[in-house]
């Protein structure tokens, strides 16, 4: 009974508790990394961007001492958007859906250092959108008339593409893979899975074979190492893995093809 | 465009030939656990029978394993693992499979040096090999090393199976991908144990061949 009570104590009022947080962060693009704590109110349903939003109001760190205010970036709080993204406890994922109740303390806070750090943990997320254009992962439609209607979609085919097309380009899948790194030119696990994406599409397919010559470049889908974190890790749960596979067959096909073609 | 089909290569190597090489070499080397010195060197001998061997040894064996395996050190420099992060089961064996590549290059590239090596030299006979590894295992320094080179050699070809499957979109979906693994594991854990009979099968006093002259590296590490 006691025990009832205090929680329902801690959800409706203020109490003493603290919330600790060690940041990794960084001032300048150039610059060296370094760890800064805070303790933070503990406030009933708390989150990592609400906490860094705490901070940036208060922008005192534990030893008591002014600070400059941690940069983050974050859109559409509901993990949709992806901008958000960072390394939390270890492991790549969402702020805004990290709940400070369900993290071990004290939480440990630290960019995708798979990207350029720009600030704290501000990254850039560019070669993300570089890959999606390499790999044409987009719908031609464009003509000079107009070109009608395309060709419907089989409904069971629209489902499991709908799985597909969740993905936010959060960089997370990226983060995750052993095999991108500074030794490799790997474009990674979410642009592949675009690849299969535009492909299942009826209209999409017409230019199937662009993207798979694109993949079949520096830096595709050769470089994946089967490591298979990326599906562990995608917020999403998009089967990236399995899209990988089916791109394995679809690229080898291409590659026979293209011999006995010439 | 280049990469994917080095890497494709590379893949295809890993099962044809080489692959199929080491069952092969397990199956003759199993002979010695299984049938002792005569069957062991009856399978020597119709090896060194067949027509071309010399042919079939570089084009079928040395070439690819040259090229898988100097690509494959490549590949295992490019990785970066981060087991300590993601300890999935997969990402263990990813990390294994680098680790295990980079010991059978070791590995292979000593065993070679002891046995084909030194009958291409004129040191010793393929009639005398069987007396080499007498040598070799009788001896505990190199029988540990010889036992930790078969395993890992092993499990990198068993687990180079799975990711075949992967490559060559034979796998796709998580189930297939599932089972795949058991049975790659599966096949891991009997090519081992047949391996290591094998190693044990040399230690019989039988193989001992008193005309062999050549003493491996064992002399470098006794
Ligand atoms: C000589 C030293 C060797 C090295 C350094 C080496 C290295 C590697 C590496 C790093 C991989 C991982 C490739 C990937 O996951 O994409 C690999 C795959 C593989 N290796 Fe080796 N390897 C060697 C010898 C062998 C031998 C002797 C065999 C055959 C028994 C073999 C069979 C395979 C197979 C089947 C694969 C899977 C190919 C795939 O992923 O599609 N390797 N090797
Ligand atoms: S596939 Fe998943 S982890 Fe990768 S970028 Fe898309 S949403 Fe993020
Ligand atoms: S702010 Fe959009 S995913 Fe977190």
């Amino acid at each position: 009974m006691a025990e009832a009570v205090s929680t329902e104590n801690q959800t409706t009022q203020q109490t003493g508790r603290k919330v600790k947080f060690v940041i990794t962060r960084q001032d300048k693009p150039e610059g060296s990394s370094y760890t800064e704590e805070f303790e933070l109110p503990y406030r009933p349903g708390m989150n990592v961007i609400s906490a860094l939003m705490e901070i940036q109001r208060n922008p005192v760190n534990s030893g008591g001492k002014d600070t400059a205010p941690v940069c983050w970036e974050s859109n559409c709080l509901e993990e949709v958007c992806g901008a958000c993204s960072m390394v939390i406890n270890g492991k790549p994922r969402q702020a805004c859906s990290s709940l400070v109740d369900k993290l071990e303390q004290p939480i440990t806070v630290a960019p995708m250092k798979t990207f350029p750090v720009v600030r704290d943990l501000v990254i850039d997320r560019s070669r993300m959108f570089g890959a999606l254009k390499k790999v044409k992962a987009w719908i031609p439609i464009d003509g000079t008339y107009d070109l009608g209607p395309g060709p419907r979609m089989a409904e069971n085919k629209r489902q499991w593409a709908y799985e597909l097309s969740k993905c936010m380009t959060c960089g997370v899948c990226l983060e995750a893979c052993p095999n991108v790194n500074d030794k490799t030119d790997f474009i990674g696990p979410a642009p592949l899975s675009q690849v299969r994406l535009f492909n299942a599409h009826p209209t999409g397919e017409m230019n199937a074979e662009e993207r798979l010559d694109a993949i079949m470049g520096e830096g595709g889908i050769e470089a994946c190492g089967n490591s298979q974190n990326c599906v562990r890790s995608c917020p999403k749960g998009i089967p990236l893995t399995t899209s990988i596979a089916d791109l394995n067959k679809e690229t080898n096909k291409r590659m026979f093809k293209r011999w006995l073609s010439v | 465009m280049k990469g994917f089909y080095a890497r494709r290569l590379h893949s295809l190597l890993g099962v044809i030939p080489l692959g199929l090489f080491f069952l092969e070499h397990m199956i003759t080397n199993f002979s010695a656990y299984e049938g002792g010195k005569e069957s062991f060197d009856a399978g020597v001998e119709f090896l060194n029978g067949l027509p071309l061997v010399l042919v079939l040894e570089t084009f079928f064996i040395f070439l690819p394993l040259l090229y898988h395996g100097i690509y494959g050190l490549y590949i295992a420099y490019q990785a970066k693992p981060n087991n300590a992060h993601y300890g999935n089961e997969r990402n263990w064996r990813y990390t294994l499979q680098r680790v295990t590549g980079v010991i059978t290059f070791i590995y292979i590239a000593w065993h070679v040096y002891d046995t084909r090596f030194q009958v291409a030299l004129g040191n010793v006979t393929h009639e005398q090999l069987g007396g080499v590894m007498h040598n070799i295992v009788t001896n505990p320094a190199t029988f540990v090393l010889y036992t930790i080179g078969v395993v890992a050699a092993s499990f990198h070809f068993a687990n180079g199976l799975w990711s075949f499957l992967v490559t060559w979109g034979i796998t796709v979906g998580p189930r297939s991908q599932r089972v795949s693994s058991y049975i790659c594991m599966a096949l891991f854990v009997i090519v081992s144990i047949m391996f290591v009979l094998s190693l044990v099968a040399f230690r019989n006093m039988e193989f001992q061949d008193p005309t062999v002259a050549f003493q491996s590296i064992r002399h470098f590490i006794a």
